[in-house]
């Protein structure tokens, strides 16, 4: 796996969570390698792996990013041009879309073509936010993705949010999910990858896509 | 598809476990830690704990147990229990817990709800709803865990807490808590038709039907049971098996 594993800490999310699941797996797996959870550019400058957390607000998130000095130029260095596997989870995968929507427009990384939008599901038994345990469906390219090793179509994951990403075209989804219409669930492009829901409380499936993302060497 | 899901609800004190249980397998039934790890093992949705701790010094053993049940299960955790506060709201969430439910606070200051919606974000923000029947189809809003009338309407406050931000609402019945005579099914399912947010119908569980009532009738988005799973009368599996022959989707996996 990968040396050392840096989840991004800008006062957003449960990254608490986040850590010790990605702890359990490298251990289990005895994967070896080194989780960091920090707020430093150079440790996300120096990592193999990078996984963005977020909950909240698409444009809190994004702010909490830009008040640390040169972090979102960081992500952009390792993510982009040195093109380490970068994991984005719920906002943290949101943010790597051009433009959110919630709460007035902001701007995002702008590595996938798209928007993140309210849902709107047109029957109103269908509740917002989305919450819960959706069963996922994997397209062709999340078939193939070495994330979604040992994870199949109708396996269970974790959701909570009332914003989706949607993306300008289908090239690059991994997974979608119904609730009402067809909500992104993952995305995957090169050596970025985002999924909406959460890995790290979804149980066994989410587990194993913590385990196949630390063992990625794309 | 959503599906509906089942959330056992631990009461602890103190940082124990009350009113429970005792699993045979369990090496210590009054740690939530490890009745945490037993409902994560047996297919539960969600967890919630409900800290019924009365002095506030000894609250923080809740942080604690939060914080090694975070470590252990990795499935969402709502905790809730005497919160009051954005400082009460950010230990909690940074010891672990993924949502919060607010109960007296949010009533007494529905503001609160606001303020944390927004710090926080809604999908981590349960507004608890305990209500009692005061008439036909009429419900008030009791506080200070069901000791205190308020004279609020609960549809009302269901609605406004909805609109405030919370992501969530935790109805409870009062009159039938603890009865195990099933939710009351008017109260649950004129909140549920009220609001746009999801609610979780607690409040009264005694057998597995009660479970289905509160979906289908209910039109609850999850269900919350706490005896009926701690004394082992029903297993989370046979739980969700019997909602599912009653034609509801249910996660099994």
């Amino acid at each position: 796996m990968a040396q050392t594993v840096c989840v991004i800490d800008y006062g957003s999310g449960n990254l608490r969570s986040v850590a010790k699941s990605l702890e359990r797996v490298a251990a289990e797996a005895d994967l070896g390698g080194r989780i960091v959870v920090s707020g430093q550019t150079k440790d996300v400058l120096a990592a193999d792996h990078v996984v963005l957390p977020g909950v909240g607000a698409f444009g809190d998130c994004y702010a909490g990013l830009s008040a640390i000095d040169g972090m979102v130029e960081a992500i952009t260095e390792v993510a982009i041009n040195k093109a380490r596997p970068f994991l984005g989870i719920c906002v943290g995968m949101q943010l790597m879309a051009e433009i959110g929507l919630e709460h007035g427009r902001h701007t995002g990384f702008g590595w996938f073509e798209g928007q993140v939008e309210p849902i709107k599901p047109r029957d109103p038994a269908l509740k917002v936010p989305h919450m819960g345990w959706n069963a996922l469906e994997l397209t062709g390219q999340g078939q193939g993705h070495p994330l979604f090793a040992g994870i199949k179509a109708g396996d269970h994951a974790y959701f909570v949010h009332s914003y989706h990403m949607a993306l300008a075209s289908d090239r690059d989804l991994l997974a979608q999910v119904h609730h009402g219409a067809a909500l992104t669930a993952a995305i995957g492009r090169d050596t970025l990858v985002g999924v909406q829901f959460h890995p790290e409380k979804s149980q066994k499936t989410g587990l194993k896509l913590l385990h196949n993302f630390l063992e990625w060497q794309p | 598809m959503l599906k509906t899901r089942i959330i056992p609800c631990l009461d602890v004190k103190d940082g124990r476990v009350v009113k429970g249980v005792n699993f045979v397998d369990l090496v210590d039934a009054g740690d939530p830690v490890e009745q945490a790890r037993f409902y994560d093992a047996s297919g539960a949705d969600e967890l919630c704990f409900l800290d019924i701790t009365a002095s506030h010094e000894k609250r923080d053993t809740l942080f604690d147990v939060v914080a090694r049940t975070a470590e252990m299960c990795f499935m969402p955790l709502t905790v809730g229990g005497g919160v009051r506060s954005a400082a009460d709201v950010r230990k909690l969430l940074l010891a672990g817990a993924d949502k919060i439910a607010i109960n007296t606070a949010a009533v007494t200051n529905p503001e609160l709800i606001a303020e944390l919606a927004e710090k926080f974000g809604s999908q981590c923000i349960t507004v608890a709803v305990d209500a009692k029947a005061v008439g036909p189809d009429r419900w008030e809003i009791f506080i200070h865990g069901g000791r205190t009338p308020t004279g609020i309407d609960a549809i009302q406050f269901a609605k406004q807490a909805a609109s405030l931000g919370a992501g969530e609402l935790l109805v409870t019945s009062m009159d039938r808590d603890g009865t195990r005579a099933g939710f009351d099914l008017s109260l649950t399912r004129s909140i549920a038709d009220a609001v746009p947010v999801p609610i979780i119908a607690s409040g009264g569980v005694g057998g597995l039907d009660h479970l289905v009532d509160g979906v289908i009738k209910g039109h609850a988005s999850a269900v919350l049971a706490a005896s009926i799973f701690h004394f082992g009368t029903h297993s989370v599996a046979e739980a969700k098996a019997h909602m599912a022959r009653a034609g509801i989707a249910v996660r099994e996996e």
